[in-house]
């Protein structure tokens, strides 16, 4: 009886906590909308949302801001969400896409592509998905396959570990390739792999967005399996759960998510660690909960990454992903401190 | 019990646990010495323009300034090929120092915050202070690398349980996460991402005999105060209880070593720029070879290290000219999957 009651009361939270969440991310958009190079007035803003405003009123909302908002939007959820499946997968508080090297094999392949093809304008948008998926998968099986023992399965720490090593690898690779592009080239690397949500345009928001249409409700499905993992390896077993199997879906479900996001956003990391945290923190460990509420956060994080680094100085841009990292790398070391051996 | 959960130590008295096979390091050290020379001296010799090495050898004792080939040995080659060695021996030695220290089988000055640190401050000088001096840079980049591994070691220990491998590796890669973000913060605003980067990958070319006479005595003086701490090290390589069972000043002898780490691998980094891996290599290498005494681990890596970085250069010299492959992407090249076997072998299946 008790048992159902705490049940519903979790769920109830959750329910106003993604409500609240959905008014923030609202507002932030909202407020985003109103920032940028060009002054533009709320009311101004409005008008043109609903067809009035001038024709350069009109370009600059529709053509500039929005894509630029919804991509920040779709990639804050997607990361989130694939953070939270990979630290539910490898019952590790801190796994998140880029510690453990999944972004930096996704970045090595886009930017092989753009040293390789010059003319991208024309063709990319919708190959560049593909392309992250490769090098992600490249990276998720060299982790996978040296963090794997026979007869003693995964090890979380050795998956931690071989992340690292990979990116640190991938690193010096990609620092090596880059170094002799011509300026132009290099400074669009390199805002790339700072994460600059490059691709603001509605292009990329159609190349993003059947991934997470089909990949999202896959999660979310899959969300009550994380559940039964985090008791451990023998419990989930005795529950009839064909663990490998169940792991390997939710794994490629996470790495393809990761992969789409960072193909059109370059790479931005902690958005999947600190997702998922603050979810947790609001609505309790059941991943049924956190998937959808670290979603939202996810969102909210990244959007209002965006419009700081948009605003902040007067003549340049900053990252969304240097924002994000200046915010969530204290934080995961604050979590890392926390946490016990 | 001993705290570390990371290498997988017999548990028996501390005599018999510092193993080491003197005569084989003795050997490595000498034939390491020979095939470095062996190895300089083909380096010098080969490149855009074969020299044969008797000329190599007339440069060297009868310099002659209207000779062409010797003022590419002596303007080109040589301060690229002793710079080398240099920064070989340091970051080595270096990684042997941190492994020692913290017991970390993973322990590198890449890994850990130095190369970060030092890029951080290297873009606020860039930024700020264009136009200073290779001496002050050096300096600097000292500060950098001291930042670098305090924030990852003070932020790894307070974790309760202490640092393991695993929660080493964690606060360095955030640490480094946070430094490189806010570098490239500064770097895009003040447009200096290339000049930067160019720094970070700049491998040996380019040295040039001011940098060297900058450089050495920082590194020579390191290398001779870590033999020093050597056998310091081996006790506090056993653990804390057990040096300060052995009546050893625990505490000075971490602040040695770590001031050895930051001169060693602040110097070779504002040097050459990134190289990571050789410190986290040649350690585990030389230990292989010649056992767990620092007094032998020591030389044996500064030896090894000074040589793989010379015959790396050269090989990235050599394999596709006229184009020069850095050598930090060569050294990643085996320290990755080195790194693999390191992880396979060495860490534990606890976090």
């Amino acid at each position: 009886m008790n048992q159902v009651m705490f049940h519903r009361k979790r769920t109830i939270r959750t329910t106003i906590t993604l409500i609240v969440l959905a008014l923030i991310a609202f507002g932030v958009l909202l407020l985003s909308m109103n920032t940028g190079f060009s002054k533009m007035s709320p009311m101004e803003v409005l008008r043109t949302l609903f067809g009035g405003g001038t024709p350069k009123q009109h370009l600059i909302l529709f053509e500039f801001r929005l894509p630029r908002i919804v991509i920040a939007l779709l990639v804050g959820i997607g990361l989130a969400i694939a953070g939270a499946i990979l630290q539910g997968v490898s019952r590790n508080g801190l796994a998140d896409p880029g510690i453990l090297g999944i972004n930096s094999g996704a970045g090595l392949a886009v930017v092989l592509f753009v040293i390789t093809n010059p003319q991208r304008e024309s063709t990319s948008p919708m190959l560049l998905p593909f392309l992250a998926l490769i090098g992600a998968f490249g990276a998720a099986i060299i982790i996978y396959l040296m963090a794997y023992k026979r007869h003693k399965g995964i090890s979380s720490s050795r998956l931690v570990l071989s992340g690292i090593a990979l990116a640190a690898g991938v690193n010096a690779l990609m620092i090596v390739m880059t170094i002799r592009l011509d300026p132009n080239e290099f400074n669009f690397i390199a805002t790339w792999q700072a994460g600059s949500i490059w691709g603001s345009s509605w292009k990329f928001v159609i190349a993003l967005l059947p991934w997470l249409i089909v990949l999202i409700p896959i999660a979310l499905w899959k969300a009550r399996q994380l559940d039964v993992f985090s008791l451990g390896d023998e419990t989930a077993t005795g529950l009839g759960s064909q663990l490998n199997m169940q792991r390997l879906v939710l794994l490629v479900v996470a790495v393809a998510i990761s992969a789409a996001c960072v193909a059109v956003s370059g790479g931005i990391g902690f958005i999947g660690l600190l997702g998922p945290h603050i979810a947790r923190r609001l609505v309790g460990p059941r991943y049924e909960h956190v998937i959808p509420v670290s979603a939202l956060i996810g969102a909210v994080l990244l959007l209002t990454a965006d419009m700081i680094g948009r605003s902040i100085l007067q003549n340049a841009e900053i990252p969304a992903g240097v924002m994000v990292a200046i915010i969530g790398a204290p934080y995961f070391l604050y979590l890392l401190a926390r946490s016990k051996a | 019990m001993t705290r570390s959960n990371v290498v997988k130590g017999r548990q028996t008295s501390p005599k018999e646990q510092i193993w080491s096979r003197p005569y084989t390091a003795i050997s490595i050290i000498v034939g390491g010495l020979v095939l470095l020379i062996l190895g300089c001296a083909f380096s010098i010799a080969k490149g855009s323009k074969d020299i044969p090495l008797e000329e190599v050898w007339q440069a060297l004792v009868a310099f002659n300034p209207l000779n062409s080939d010797h003022q590419i040995i002596w303007e080109l080659r040589l301060p690229r090929t002793i710079a080398g060695a240099l920064v070989g021996a340091a970051f080595a030695v270096s990684g042997a120092l941190m492994q020692g220290m913290t017991r970390n089988p993973i322990a590198d000055p890449g890994l850990l915050g130095v190369n970060a640190g030092a890029g951080f401050v290297l873009a606020l000088c860039f930024a700020f202070f264009p136009g200073l001096s290779f001496n002050q840079l050096i300096l600097f980049s000292f500060v950098g690398a001291a930042v670098g591994v305090g924030l990852v070691y003070g932020i790894g220990s307070l974790a309760k349980g202490g640092l393991s491998p695993v929660r080493l590796a964690l606060a360095g890669s955030a640490v480094a996460a946070l430094l490189v973000a806010l570098s490239e913060g500064i770097a895009l605003y003040f447009r200096i991402s290339q000049d930067l980067a160019f720094w970070y990958a700049g491998g040996v070319a380019g040295v040039t005999w001011a940098q060297i006479d900058i450089l050495w005595p920082w590194i020579v003086l390191a290398l001779i105060g870590s033999l020093l701490l050597s056998r310091s090290i081996t006790i506090l390589s056993l653990g804390d209880d057990v040096a300060s069972g052995l009546g050893q000043r625990t505490a000075l002898v971490r602040l040695g070593a770590v001031l050895a780490v930051m001169v060693l691998a602040g110097a070779s980094v504002s040097t050459v720029g990134a190289v990571g891996f050789l410190g986290l290599m040649i350690p585990h290498a030389a230990r292989a070879m010649v056992g767990v005494d620092y007094k032998w681990v020591i030389p044996t890596s500064a030896i090894l290290g000074a040589l793989l970085m010379v015959v790396a250069d050269t090989v990235g010299r050599l394999s596709n000219p006229p184009h020069e492959t850095p050598v930090s992407a060569l050294i990643a090249l085996i320290g990755v999957p080195y790194f693999f076997y390191i992880i396979r072998k060495k860490v534990r299946d606890n976090l």
